[in-house]
């Protein structure tokens, strides 16, 4: 009979480097999948979030409900977000998605809000009468003011879902959430710790993408600076 | 709909509401953590924020900690302390946890609050002859207050989520109904604790709300 091994993996220590090249394979994957929950959610909830804050800035009526709804949905905590999903979606990667749209569209609509709001008067008023229409106006004019606003919004909205896609790990679609919750139920803290770093990872490093988006998209914030 | 019925049906049957697993002791357990914890909190973040914002030091950790605290996921911390030795007391990774998030919301806002009261008042009380003391809490603590009370309720939204994010983790509260029910798949029983964490948490924010409109005109937040 051969000895049992003695290494990290068999001591249970949190920081081992057999772990990271002996599952290599499962990491990936679940970093894949953590991504692949984030970036659908985030795209789907800006397509909802931007007609959502348009209507809201244009018709006085539909700020209100708007605001209301969307502030009620992100009181209620995560997992019973999920589970109140469950009867329409079963234990589905759509369940996770659809929860973290509904996050994520709180903090777009009200940025993108705030933003459009944040556009003078006085520079609407100067293209109207240039004979902007009302699209032309909201395309050239409006968004790109509202765009340092709303990618605050986008960059809040990405790292919340990141962070949020691994309480999806009570469904069994939550990517590196997935490895935790295991990891948790077999005492292996090599693999929370690597799986939580990983995952704080991610947030920076889609935070500072998008921060380097918002530089390239608005080139004029840089030369008023100077 | 019938999902509906079946969940309405678990939370009126009262054998569900009694005992140690009832639904009557994980509301208070989750209430008394709650409240426990915003109170741990507060005792913490509010005397540093007001401190470093009566100083104006301290500004990029003060704002930037908020951050910090969204990109770290609730779950992974309460994992990560359960298999420390602070694992083995009972609600000890709870507390922790909970404490940890709800901190960096209100050490911003404090702090945001403290140094947006304006210059000028603050130079006319120090010509006045008030001390940096009476400055801070006679001139600049009243006229925080509005931010400091939405950080608080910011808190305390956030409390709620992460007590019940706990019980994935094995703490106590109401999310044990949630997942006593993903364990047993029973989909009433996990739609019924969603309903009575959602309802939960929505009465918090609504007695924020309440208060926030009897309070006198001056403590009111511009939201």
């Amino acid at each position: 009979m051969t000895a049992p091994p003695n290494d990290c993996l068999a001591r249970n220590e949190w920081i081992c480097g057999a772990y990271l090249s002996s599952r290599r394979q499962i990491l990936l994957d679940a970093v894949g999948q953590h991504l692949k929950l984030t970036v659908v959610s985030v795209v789907i909830a800006l397509l909802v979030a931007v007609p959502l804050a348009v209507l809201a800035r244009r018709r006085r009526w539909a700020a209100g409900p708007v605001l209301g709804v969307t502030t009620i949905l992100y009181t209620i905590p995560s997992l019973a977000m999920f589970s109140l999903l469950l009867p329409l979606y079963g234990l589905s990667a759509t369940l996770v998605v659809a929860g973290l749209v509904l996050y994520s569209l709180t903090l777009l609509v009200r940025n993108l809000l705030a933003g459009l709001r944040a556009v003078p008067e006085e520079i609407r008023q100067a293209a109207r009468g240039l004979g902007y229409g009302p699209v032309r106006l909201l395309l050239t004019v409006e968004f790109p003011l509202a765009l340092p606003a709303a990618m605050a919004g986008l960059r809040i909205a990405t790292v919340s879902a990141v962070s949020l896609v691994t309480v999806g790990a009570i469904v069994g679609f939550g990517g590196l959430g997935n490895l935790i919750y295991a990891g948790m139920n077999t005492y292996f803290k090599a693999q929370v710790l690597t799986a939580s770093v990983l995952c704080v990872a991610i947030a920076v490093l889609a935070d500072l993408l998008l921060l380097g988006v918002q530089w390239l998209l608005t080139p004029w914030t840089r030369a008023a600076r100077r | 709909m019938t999902t509906l019925a079946d969940a309405w049906s678990w939370l009126t049957d009262a054998a569900h509401w009694a005992g140690d697993d009832g639904i009557g002791n994980r509301l208070l357990q989750h209430l008394v953590l709650t409240v426990v914890c915003l109170l741990v909190s507060c005792l913490i973040a509010l005397p540093v924020a007001l401190v470093l914002g009566h100083l104006g030091r301290g500004g990029a950790l003060a704002v930037n900690i908020s951050n910090v605290g969204r990109a770290v996921p609730t779950f992974a911390v309460l994992v990560l302390l359960l298999l420390t030795p602070v694992g083995r007391w009972g609600e000890g990774p709870t507390v922790v946890a909970l404490v940890l998030f709800a901190v960096p919301p209100l050490l911003t806002n404090a702090y945001v609050g403290m140094r947006e009261v304006d210059r000028s008042v603050v130079r006319a009380a120090r010509g006045m002859g008030m001390t940096g003391r009476q400055l801070l809490l006679r001139v600049e603590l009243p006229l925080a207050l509005p931010m400091i009370l939405t950080g608080v309720r910011l808190a305390a939204v956030q409390l709620v989520a992460t007590a019940t994010i706990a019980a994935l983790a094995g703490g106590g509260g109401l999310g044990r109904i949630i997942t006593a029910g993903f364990n047993l798949a029973s989909t009433p029983m996990v739609v019924a604790g969603a309903i009575l964490v959602a309802a939960f948490a929505l009465v918090v924010e609504g007695v924020f709300e309440i208060a926030e409109r009897l309070a006198p005109v001056w403590a009111r937040g511009s939201r």
